[in-house]
Parts: C-alpha cells; structure tokens; sequence
C-alpha cells in the first residue's frame, strides 16, 4: 500500500507527531515500502481462524481489596516540566 | 584480578579470601572506565555499588548473604530502578527519575546482588544494532567498527567486555538473542509472562519480555529463578509454580530436535552461519540425539506479522509521553496540542516515530481489519503450528541471526534491518522460550549463535541442552 501525503499527515496528526519538510519524503517512502511488505499476509487463508488476542494463559488474576502503599502527591509530582503545589500545569486549554 | 565468567568461580575466590565484593566492583569501575569508548553504560552508579558492595562482605562475613552476593550486574535502561533515572535511551524521558523498582530488579536486590549502572539500549528498545540511541551507538568489543546488535546491545558488550558479571536486557523480537549472538555470550528469552513486567517500559505488551545476558549458563537460571513467577503487580504474569532451573541443569536423554529445513538453505542467509548451525547439528547426530528437518513454510509471514502487531502496540505504549506529567517539554509551544506535538516530535528518535506512525496507521478505522486483525489471525496458526512441531519435538533449532555483527552505519533502510529479526520473532509471535548460545566464530572471526526453542516454559529443559552443548561441542 502505498502512502500518499494527505494519509501521512493525517496519521501524524493522530499520533500528535509533527513531521518535518525535510523528513517527509522519507518517512512517506519507508512506510510505502513497510506496509506492502506485510502485505504478504494475505497469501495466507485466514477464514474460520480467531484472532489471537490474548498471549497470557492467566485468567482473572484477583486478589483482595486491601489498602496498600499509594504514590503520595509530591512523589507524583515530582517529575512534572511544569506543575504547581497540587497540579500539573500545561498550556491554556481554554479561551 | 582476572576476568570472571562466573558467579560459580567469583564465590570461589571470595571463600579462599583472594578477592571480596569491594574489589571486585572497583575492578569492573575500571574496565568501565577503561573501555568508555564502547558507550555501553549511560550512568555508572559508582558510589552507591561501592556502598553496597561494603555490605554484602559484611553479610558475608556473618554468612547472611543473599544468593547472589558477588554478582555485580547492570540494567536495561528500560527497567525502573526507584530514584534513579530511566530514559529508555530517548530524550523524551529528560530529567525522569524511576518512583519504584521493577519487580524482577528488586527481587535480586532482596538476594544481594549489586547494581553497577544503567544501559545504553535502542530507544524504547526498537532496533536491532543499538544505532537508534539518544546517546550515541553500542561499540561491539570484538571489533568496535561493528555493532552489538540491538536493542539490548549495551547489555551484551557490558557482559562481553567484563565491565558487570551479567545484564538484564528486554526482548520483544529478538533484543536479547541477538545481541547475545553478536557479541558471543549467552542471551535468554523467557516464555511470555514467566517474568513479571511490573516496572518495564512497555513496547508491545503481549510480546515484551525481560531476558537474561550471562557468559554461564547456571548464572542465567539462577538469575531467572530469583525473578521469575507471580506478582501482585502484573495480572499477566503466570502464577505457574517457578523450578528451581539451577538445579535442573544436568541434560541426560537423548533430545528430540527439528530444525528448519528453510533456514539452511535460504540464500539471505549467511553460508557461514548455516555451515556452522549444520554443523552443532551433525556433532548432536552423532552424539545419539534424533535430528529432523521439518518444513516450515510460514516463515515468511512471521516477520510481518511481527511487524503490524509490535507497531501497533507501541502506538498505543507510546501515547502516554505527552510532555504533561514527566520527560521532556518542548519549549516551542503555544497550546496544549502544540506543546503535544513538539514535545514527541522533538523527544522522539527518527525509528521511534515510524513504528508510532505505522502503528497509529494499522490501528486506523478503515485499515484496522486488513492488517491488525489479520496479522492477529496469523500468528495463531503462527502458534499452533509452532506448538504442533515442539509436541513431536523437545527443540527447534535454528541460527540467532541471518548475519554476524554488521558495521556501524551499513544497514541503512528500515527494511532491511528488521530483517536481521528474522529468526528471533517466531519465539516472540508464538511467546515461548528460545537461547541464543555461541558456537563459533565465522570467516571474519565474528561470533554465530545457536538457537534453540522450547515449549511453553520448558526453559530449564532448554538451558540444560545448552549447558550441554557448550560443554560438550568443539
């Protein structure tokens, strides 16, 4: 499959990565390339076969619901860019 | 002090009293320091392990020591270590500080063992020569134009060079195998789940594992004794009761191996590799054991398959580093989705970014059934039929890796180097144990690694066949 400019700009935007001019070109060939690469896989019959979802063996892994040690606030904290004494801070969301 | 490749012969030396624990973490301080130039370490914890060193002879000494007092081993820079700093070898972790310790770390801190430093890795362990670093390539002992594979490849070289006893590493795809064939030491993949991943860096969850890098087969099943089995943290963990694999290394049946007819004859793979592989395989027929080639013709699909499904874990992974509570904020934003985008796109290596973007891509609504539901469907039958050989067979044997260590900068497209995953990702697709063990050198003196695979944990079935055909091979 090949990506076009409109696709790679759309994804990016859902990856909330911006793309560079200059790298542009690259990335779109790259992922052109990988993506009809895997393409291979519809050589394969997949009919009447489950997707494979889960690869542990555990089921239901409960235990009681007991208070334990939590992470205290200003251990939270305390690897924020910006923050105050209770919050993290970012840019203004709203007008 | 000579070079230890065991934690067997350093307790030795330690009971005879010709070396103790504070001399032997000033012995590997020096080579780290002599050897700076293989950029294996990001942060030598040299106060803190000569403190801790002082201890563990004191418990010594009052024979309180823990099982792996004289073990000095470092960590992937993917597992958190509480209060000391993780970036996952990217600038998008700048400034982050771990607030508590993985469970498998800390269950061999509670045994004495001492932590010597932090380790260069791929970034966010994506990559298979150590070159996609935020600080800089991996140098490959053996010939430092050459890289150590990836992306535990500061793990291997800590472990090759002597600068730790052993080293943690993670593998996802094959990142500690084939390091661990590159650099010519032992590297072990647990089943899926054997391990807890409570404080690893996930990548792609269902396929991330933490492995073990040893030059000694014991050290890697004691190692993985004292980290793996149940944790209050990981509700995936398996709850299978853990044998004691240092015990269970003696291997006296006859094994039952297949290999892969394809993976000795196909041309993209190095002639010296397979003529090597053939051979450990003609010495294991005439030692007695039942060798068998078996087709396997979904060879082809597994790498993709590897492919979609990594990519699109890691864009979902990788969401979280947002610039909002930790790592890196770009200084550049006007608004919170601004501060959202260059945040990742100046923290975020270039290898990074394409996998979160082919992930985000395959995860997308009109996309999301023809290629990760697909590849979902493929790797059961990718399963099962690995299953259906290992109910016939103990083994699949197979090399580590289609080439030996390439040089710095050779591979250059992408493609081409998930291609050297080749080998290493049915294990990881199929989420059962494989080892990577040297078994020689090729033509440019560069080591090739054997692997073996195994049944759902049957890993100290598998580290016993390889304790015997190191011992008993060449």
């Amino acid at each position: 499959m090949k990506v076009d400019k409109e696709t790679l700009k759309k994804i990016a935007h859902l990856s909330r990565l911006d793309l560079d001019e200059g790298k542009e070109k690259e990335m779109l060939q790259s992922l052109s390339e990988i993506l009809t690469w895997v393409e291979k896989l519809n050589e394969l019959n997949t009919d009447n076969i489950d997707p494979l979802t889960n690869m542990s063996m555990e089921v239901n892994a409960l235990r009681e619901d007991k208070i334990g040690e939590h992470l205290d606030r200003e251990r939270g904290l305390s690897n924020a860019p910006d923050r105050d004494a209770t919050f993290f801070k970012v840019p203004k969301v709203k007008d | 002090m000579r070079k230890y490749y065991s934690l067997k012969d350093i307790k030795n030396d330690i009971r005879e009293g010709i070396i103790d624990c504070a001399q032997l973490v000033d012995h590997y301080l020096k080579n780290i320091k002599d050897k700076a130039y293989l950029n294996a370490f990001l942060e030598v914890y040299e106060d803190e392990a000569r403190q801790q060193a002082l201890l563990v002879d004191e418990k010594l000494r009052t024979g309180k020591a823990g099982k792996l007092a004289g073990m000095v081993i470092g960590i992937k820079d993917v597992l958190c270590y509480k209060d000391h700093s993780l970036q996952c070898s990217s600038r998008i972790l700048n400034n982050f500080k771990s607030q508590f310790t993985a469970t498998a770390v800390q269950r061999l801190i509670d045994e004495d063992v001492i932590i010597i430093g932090r380790i260069n890795c791929d970034e966010f362990a994506m990559g298979s020569s150590n070159e996609n670093s935020a600080f800089g390539p991996v140098k490959n002992e053996i010939d430092p134009e050459r890289v150590p594979g990836g992306s535990s490849g500061g793990s291997a070289v800590a472990v090759q060079a002597g600068l730790c006893l052993a080293a943690l590493g993670t593998d996802t795809g094959g990142s500690v195998r084939q390091p661990a064939a590159f650099c010519g030491i032992i590297g072990l993949k647990p089943t899926y789940s054997r391990i807890s991943r409570y404080g690893l860096t996930a990548y792609a969850s269902s396929f991330d594992t933490i492995g073990i890098l040893t030059t000694d087969v014991y050290d890697n099943a004691l190692l993985l004794e004292l980290m793996a089995g149940k944790d209050e943290y990981d509700s995936s963990v398996s709850r299978n009761p853990v044998p004691e694999y240092s015990n269970k290394l003696e291997f006296k049946d006859k094994a039952k191996i297949a290999y892969i007819k394809e993976t000795l004859e196909d041309p993209r793979i190095d002639k010296g590799i397979k003529e090597k592989i053939k051979n450990v395989l003609d010495f294991l027929k005439s030692e007695g054991h039942n060798v068998e080639a078996i087709e396997y013709p979904h060879l082809d699909f597994v790498l993709p398959t590897y492919y979609i499904l990594t990519t699109a874990e890691a864009s979902s992974n990788l969401s979280r580093y947002d610039g909002v509570r930790y790592g890196y904020r770009s200084p550049n934003t006007m608004d919170l989705q601004s501060m959202y985008k260059k945040s990742r796109s100046e923290g975020f290596g270039e290898e990074v970014q394409r996998r979160i973007l082919l992930g985000t891509f395959i995860l997308s609504a009109s996309y999301y059934d023809a290629y990760y539901t697909k590849a979902q469907k493929v790797r059961r039958i990718i399963r099962d039929k690995t299953l259906e050989i290992l109910e016939k067979y103990d083994f699949i044997a197979l090399p580590t890796t289609p080439t030996t260590a390439f040089k710095i900068g050779e591979v250059k497209k992408p493609l081409d180097m998930y291609f050297e995953d080749l080998l290493t990702v049915q294990a990881s697709v199929a989420g059962i144990p494989a080892v990577s063990i040297p078994v020689g050198r090729d033509k440019k003196n560069l080591p090739i690694g054997f692997q073996l695979m195994g049944g759902y944990f049957e890993e100290a079935n598998l580290l016993a066949f390889s304790k015997y055909i190191l011992e008993n091979y060449n």
